[in-house]
């Protein structure tokens, strides 16, 4: 047993500190800090940035531009990022479509995506969940029908992440309805300016945009843009699902979050005092410091094991439900550090790059936002109903 | 022993109930909180009429009402509609401060509060009095022939929509409290929208000049108003929270019964039961904590003032418990601006934002029981 980062793991965080110095800039990072709506400008200066520096496809093999880091060095990396807040990564062509491609794709398809993926040149989204399918996925009702070289594509996709800005969907679609749920779906790959597609943004309770309706009426699709076999669809977005969650436990996004929230209670008063040095506050605050301690602990365990080659396998729900419960406390201690300055809501003080005048302390315009925003984390990505439910099965074998 | 209400009450109650079930849809609940000053004339004016600003006034300041239980029908109608109408600040804050320490004069305004044409509003906390109505840093500087007032109020909801402000100051006296006109010189309103709906501003005062003739009350009864201000205030508050969450389990129930996943209902699955068992049974007890301050707003501070705490400690954790709860049993659909449920979701966590949140009321029940304790082993 040893719980430290070897030489050359140290060695390599340094390095990833020294790059963030140089390279995040102090305006990107404090709309991060201050939990701001970034806007597409910023997210593709951190992506180029990333790119520059080789750093961006952290889990793609050497030869198609990733890192080849194993899951220590994608730990590290991530976890330095997320502490000197910087953007994160937009995930749905890096670490999510890429790894399907990568297995299951055709060399054409590699080549044409990938290259585009990683110089920014196609911003990529997911389309899984339908209006009748969030929990029960693979009840999904969007039709492709063959037609000659295409499939012709009818439907709806919803909570689709920023597909305001994608130039691609990648989604489910049914091209089989006769047969078993599961069996008749494929993986599709459709540009988002072909005729036919249309996004509706849906505003949140936190005054964002960014989920999205999508949808399709009579949008013609090219053959080759199917992956792998029709009506294996359902095997690939699995086999996605444990790539989206190698940092499901967001031990940096929580580590982060819990400075902020210490940097907030230094300046918040109560009673003439730092509200840090009200007892009941503080106890609040540490309690949420003791759990992130032991998940921590429990998020390396899980590391180790996947650098040692055994795949992520139901623990990943564990790490899911743990994680998202311990970023929504954080966050719920943030707004109620802020007191009445929780209230106040001047959503144009939140996008990027805005003029307008906030309430109160700058780190409060976010805070209640923040929280009713990050509700998301136990909903989406398999809600925690749904990975209890796998743990259940998976593990306990009940 | 009885826990229904009077005949009186009923009707009042069924009657708003029918009226914003007629009046107070999605659109007007848009409009008035599209509305620049956050408020709808017309269904103030309505309000009056109806007498439901009179219920939250006792007889001997021309209304009808006034007690605990009056406050609570009427709010838990609003918050069953996500009213956000500034009547909890007009009506049941700054009514009780005029009807306390108002002098004759000050409280012939009672009748106009009541009628509809004047709403007055309470401007007592500032940026670092965090929930403290005492922390106040506001001066007051004795001048020929009144008062000039420097300081800030922050978060003032009714703020924009206020003919009048109720302002605590410190003076050569102690803690002062002045009517002052909103729109006096040197009174500077910066206006805009809370999270929930409502509206509040943050207000400068810049060398305002007040008369003599402005001050409300002496400086030693200045406190315990506050205090018993704060207590009404709390049973509104309360009663909105239990109407809220009553509307936000009512939808959410619906909802698992109506959608469909996995072939069958949502409400069939035996874990999301459970859970909204757990927000009914938590509801009852908010309820509960709510008839109790509710009955006890007319008692002796120190017992009023543990039932305060005690009532917006519990719904405090209640009402974020049901929050959290109706939206993630909901899934995504409850997280859209669109969609009802949010709207209650908002309002239920940002009521812990007003007058004490979960953990202030608690540092006050403690300090209430440990005070009980000493007594108890003195005598």
């Amino acid at each position: 047993m040893d719980l430290n980062y070897s030489a050359d793991e140290l060695a390599f965080r340094d390095e990833v500190r020294s790059f963030l110095k140089e390279n995040l800039s102090q305006t990107l990072s404090e709309k991060v800090r201050l939990g701001k709506r970034l806007s597409k400008a910023d997210h593709e200066e951190w992506h180029a940035t990333l790119n520059r520096q080789g750093w961006l496809a952290i889990n793609w093999p050497e030869e198609y531009g990733g890192t080849g880091w194993n899951a220590v060095y994608r730990h590290i990396f991530e976890e330095e990022l997320c502490l000197a807040h910087a953007p994160r990564t937009i995930p749905f062509g890096l670490s999510m479509l890429a790894p399907v491609l990568l297995k299951f794709g055709s060399k054409v398809q590699k080549d044409r995506f990938l290259p585009r993926i990683l110089d920014g040149t196609d911003w990529w989204c997911q389309g899984y969940s339908e209006p009748q399918a969030g929990s029960d996925l693979a009840s999904l009702k969007t039709r492709a029908v063959r037609d000659g070289e295409h499939y012709v594509v009818n439907g709806q996709k919803t909570w689709t992440t920023l597909g305001q800005h994608a130039d691609w969907i990648f989604c489910l679609v049914r091209t089989d309805p006769e047969v078993k749920a599961q069996e008749g779906i494929s993986f599709l790959l459709i540009d988002m300016k072909t005729p036919g597609v249309t996004v509706r943004p849906i505003t949140l309770i936190d005054g964002g945009q960014e989920v999205n309706e999508v949808f399709f009426e009579d949008v013609r699709v090219s053959v080759t843009n199917l992956v792998g076999e029709e009506n294996k669809g359902w095997t690939y977005a699995k086999y996605l699902l444990t790539h989206e969650r190698t940092n499901i436990a967001g031990v940096g996004f929580s580590t982060a979050a819990l400075v902020h929230l210490k940097d907030v209670c230094a300046k918040q008063m109560s009673g003439g005092k730092p509200l840090l040095d009200n007892p009941y506050f503080a106890a609040r605050v540490a309690q949420i410091e003791i759990d992130l301690m032991a998940m921590a602990t429990t998020n390396l365990r899980m590391i180790a094991k996947a650098a040692a080659g055994q795949a992520p396998g139901a623990e990943s729900s564990m790490l899911k439900i743990k994680g998202t419960e311990i970023r929504q406390a954080i966050n719920d201690l943030t707004r109620r550090a802020v007191g009445r300055y929780a209230m106040p809501f001047v959503s144009e003080a939140l996008d990027s790059g805005a003029n307008a005048q906030g309430v109160g302390p700058d780190y409060a315009a976010a805070a209640s936002p923040s929280y009713f925003n990050n509700r998301k984390l136990s909903i989406f990505g398999g809600s925690n109903e749904i990975q209890r439910n796998i743990i259940s099965k998976a593990i306990l074998g009940l | 022993m009885d826990f229904n209400h009077s005949e009186e009450r009923r009707m009042l109650q069924d009657t708003l109930h029918r009226y914003l079930s007629d009046n107070y849809d999605a659109k007007q609940w848009a409009t008035s909180v599209g509305h620049v000053q956050g408020c709808s004339d017309k269904i103030w004016s309505d309000f009056a009429e109806l007498g439901v600003i009179g219920a939250l006034f006792a007889e001997e300041h021309g209304g009808f009402g006034g007690g605990g239980f009056d406050i609570a029908v009427v709010f838990e109608e609003l918050g069953r509609f996500v009213c956000v109408e500034p009547l909890m600040a007009s009506g049941v804050m700054a009514g009780r401060l005029l009807s306390e320490l108002g002098s004759e004069e000050q409280k012939v305004l009672i009748g106009d509060v009541i009628g509809g044409q004047l709403k007055i509003v309470p401007a007592l906390e500032e940026p670092q009095s965090r929930y403290d109505l005492d922390a106040v840093e506001t001066t007051a500087e004795r001048v020929e022939g009144g008062y000039r007032l420097n300081g800030t109020k922050s978060v003032v909801i009714g703020g924009p929509s206020a003919d009048k402000l109720i302002v605590s100051a410190r003076g050569a006296e102690g803690l002062q409290l002045f009517l002052v006109d909103a729109g006096a010189s040197g009174v500077e309103r910066y206006s805009y929208p809370n999270l929930d709906g409502y509206h509040a501003s943050d207000i400068a005062l810049v060398n305002a000049v007040v008369p003599a003739s402005a001050c409300l009350g002496t400086s030693k009864a200045v406190l315990p108003a506050l205090d018993a201000a704060r207590a009404a205030g709390v049973v509104a508050l309360c009663a909105e929270a239990v109407g809220a969450m009553e509307a936000a389990k009512d939808l959410t129930a619906e909802y698992l019964r109506v959608r469909t996943q996995f072939g069958r209902a949502l409400g069939k699955f035996q874990a999301l039961q459970h859970r909204m068992s757990t927000v009914l049974i938590e509801i009852e007890q908010a309820r509960s904590a709510l008839i109790n301050v509710a009955g006890h707003l007319s008692a002796e501070p120190s017992l009023r003032d543990k039932h305060v705490s005690a009532a917006k400690n519990l719904i405090g954790r209640v009402a974020q418990l049901v929050c959290e709860e109706t939206i993630q049993l909901h899934g995504g659909i409850g997280m859209t601006e669109e969609y009802a449920l949010g709207h209650y979701a908002k309002r239920l966590m940002m009521m812990d934002h007003q007058l004490g949140d979960v953990d202030y009321h608690l540092e006050r029940f403690v300090g209430a029981m440990q005070r009980e304790a000493a007594r108890e082993a003195m005598s």
